[in-house]
């Protein structure tokens, strides 16, 4: 599924991954740890296909990322839910949702049809459709985020920090989102601080530091020491 | 990119000498300099003016000695379009091949033509001074253009200055020059019927009688000039190269550095302690 | 767009007035000229704000994670733009008319030849904005690099509207046909270049 040999990438001139070791298998749930600046969210990048690799082998969903070709072909089958929203401010809720499940190539019905089962499982209320992102709450738009990923029905799932500023109730929809990905097949790897939160869901713990896998914990703080 | 190198690690095997300058180069040069000196002496010197007399009113007339500056405008203008031309083909095979090889040379080229282009623009108005009686005549077609080139190719550069990925600087700048190569017809073709329009009657290079040294004189120029910018594109390639193999090094140490990273030096980086891994 | 792009556009029509301080004679003959300097500088903050939209909440990255082909990109943001500068051009009509005395001869030419420019300006513009998008000093880049691609653009409107208005004696049309050219070969050269750009 996934299969990085001696990964370099450089962000500008600056390596943040210094070679990376890191096989997933198909259906594995993933967690990465280490530090702020480890390197964690490029990893979660480079794997998306948005990072061409300095040099060393990467391999996704049978796809070779040291090709544009592969990175190309790769993204459609991966979700990637970073720090920022990926939403369109200015639109409505029903706006960002229907123009990302077209955006991936759906039809009008079938878009209509996931966007409709994406909202419920993320339990976004009709009455956010006709808000525009910039007037929800953190959470809100993070759920939103989240069901447009959901509609792509990804088979790889890459999660940077999915917990970060939400509420109870949000976090504990994240992690039913994880366990119905899991429970469909797919893969998840999720880069976390919230060891505790996501170690429910008994993944493999990988710990990133200085742009490498090291072994054993590292200190992870969340935060300064 | 004028940053000191971080470690003191040697450059690679070839490299550390004090010049650009090697045997070739520099027999290069001292010809390219016997041939710019005999080509003033021919051009100012023993060359004459041109003077015609008008077949009806007997009166003299023509460009006088404006027309020595033409046997270095011709040809500083016929290197600028190698020049440019270059860099074109470079930029093609940066977008297609993507070695360094090709990023350094049209950047070479660019800077190199853009000076070149600067001189025509220069020895062309000195030229139009005492012909057309002005320092700049928005009615040649010729000097239109190569303004108007001259604007791109200083935006190509000023896109080579930013800051940011150098890999996605040196493709944008390929997509630049190669949009301005491609503009170019464009902006002669528009600029020409602007000018019928206003049926100017310029004097023009195609009037003059060139025979014997005046010919001569222009066939030095080019040869002479053509050596000025093997010259100038020799050097300033070397330049770039170093330049690149001096990155590439940087580049190769920071991997080096973070890997031997430990989780100590990572946290002190990331709460904003300077330390040696510090990104550039 | 509607209020930042337009009334800026008006402005700089008002601010060559006052500049030239002419009559409506002088005013009617460089009318134009000054029409199409002031869609290109207005088509700047247009493009920039079009650049932008993608670079905040990271909808960049979600387009590119999207799939949908870099062409198709392209053709949708040129589309936008030409769209807004479309409404521009109407705009600044009223403002000649109004602000320069100015009455409109060949409002047929007139016309085409604004749709073809408005392409033209939207092509180049959107492959410059891309290329400017995401560099530190995209915000002086943008205006070195694609005005002097858009000379010709320029000087081919300013002359099919100088007989759309009936200042000069040229033949608009032919005009139009230049001007017809460059909005193709930047079309083209703008989508093809544009994978190229936002690819790695």
């Amino acid at each position: 599924m996934v299969e990085l040999r001696a990964a370099v990438a450089l962000l500008g001139r600056f390596p943040a991954l210094s070679g990376v070791d890191l096989t997933i298998h198909a259906g594995e749930t993933v967690l990465l740890r280490g530090p702020n600046g480890a390197g964690k969210t490029t990893v979660l990048h480079l794997c998306a296909g948005l990072l061409r690799p300095e040099s060393g082998g990467v391999r996704v969903l049978d796809h070779d990322l040291t090709e544009v070709v592969g990175r190309r072909s790769v993204r459609r089958r991966v979700a990637l839910l970073g720090h920022a929203t990926g939403l369109y401010d200015d639109l409505t809720v029903g706006e960002n949702l229907r123009f990302w499940a077209r955006a991936a190539g759906l039809s009008a019905v079938e878009a209509d049809r996931r966007t409709d089962e994406a909202r419920s499982r993320l339990e976004v209320p009709d009455h956010l459709l006709d808000q525009p992102v910039h007037t929800l709450s953190a959470g809100q738009r993070r759920r939103t985020s989240l069901a447009a990923l959901v509609v792509r029905r990804p088979e790889l799932w890459l999660l940077d920090e999915p917990h970060a500023g939400l509420d109870q109730a949000g976090r504990d929809l994240v992690d039913a989102l994880i366990g119905d990905a899991v429970a469909a097949g797919g893969t998840v790897v999720v880069s976390s601080h919230e060891l505790d939160r996501v170690a429910a869901l008994s993944p493999r713990t990988v710990t990133l530091a200085g742009g490498a896998v090291v072994d054993g914990p590292a200190t992870d703080s969340g935060g300064i020491r | 990119m004028a940053e000191e190198p971080m470690s003191p690690a040697p450059l690679p095997e070839g490299t550390a000498s004090d010049t650009t300058g090697s045997r070739g180069s520099r027999l290069l040069g001292v010809l390219t300099l016997v041939g710019l000196a005999a080509l003033g002496v021919l051009a100012f010197v023993l060359t004459d003016p041109d003077v015609r007399i008008h077949p009806s009113t007997g009166a003299e007339f023509g460009q006088f000695d404006a027309v020595r500056m033409l046997y270095v405008h011709v040809p500083l203008a016929v290197m600028t379009y190698l020049a440019y031309g270059l860099c074109a083909v470079a930029s093609l095979g940066v977008l297609i091949r993507r070695t360094p090889w090709w990023d350094v040379t049209a950047h070479a080229a660019a800077e190199v033509g853009t000076v070149f282009c600067g001189l025509v623009l220069v020895t062309g108005s000195i030229w139009g001074r005492p012909v057309w009686n002005t320092w700049w005549e928005w009615g040649d077609v010729r000097l239109m253009t190569t303004l108007v080139l001259f604007l791109m190719f200083a935006g190509y550069l000023a896109l080579r200055r930013t800051t940011g990925d150098p890999r996605a600087v040196s493709r944008r700048a390929a997509v630049v020059a190669l949009v301005a190569v491609l503009d170019i017809p464009l902006v002669n073709r528009s600029v020409e019927w602007w000018e019928n329009r206003t049926l100017h009657q310029q004097s023009t290079l195609g009037d003059l009688k060139i025979e014997d040294l005046t010919l001569f004189t222009l066939m030095l120029g080019f040869l002479v000039l053509g050596m000025v910018l093997a010259w100038l594109l020799l050097h300033r390639f070397r330049v770039g190269w170093l330049e690149r193999a001096a990155l590439d090094h940087l580049v190769a140490a920071a991997i080096v550095e973070r890997r031997g990273e430990t989780p100590d030096d990572e946290l002190r980086r990331a709460v904003g302690d300077p330390s040696p891994g510090e990104p550039l | 767009m509607v209020d930042q792009v337009l009334p800026f556009a008006v402005l700089v029509l008002v601010l060559f007035g006052f500049a030239l301080d002419a009559d409506h004679r002088t005013l009617r003959t460089f009318a134009p000229g000054l029409f199409w300097v002031t869609v290109l500088l207005s088509a700047l903050l247009a493009i920039q704000r079009s650049a932008s939209l993608d670079s905040a909440d990271g909808t960049g990255t979600s387009l590119r994670m999207s799939g949908l082909s870099p062409v198709a990109r392209y053709l949708g943001r040129t589309a936008a733009v030409f769209v807004q500068l479309l409404a521009l051009e109407a705009l600044l009509v009223g403002g000649l008319v109004v602000l320069y005395g100015v009455s409109v001869e060949e409002w047929f030419l007139l016309v085409v030849a604004g749709v073809v420019a408005g392409v033209a300006v939207a092509a180049a513009g959107t492959l410059y904005g891309a290329l400017a998008s995401g560099l530190r000093a995209r915000e002086t880049l943008l205006p070195i690099l694609v005005l002097p691609v858009l000379a010709p653009v320029l000087i081919g409107a300013t002359r099919a509207y100088d007989d759309a208005l009936g200042v000069a004696a040229v033949d608009g049309w032919a005009w139009t046909g230049l001007l017809a050219v460059a909005a193709l070969v930047l079309t083209v050269v703008g989508a093809s270049a544009h994978g190229a750009l936002v690819e790695d």
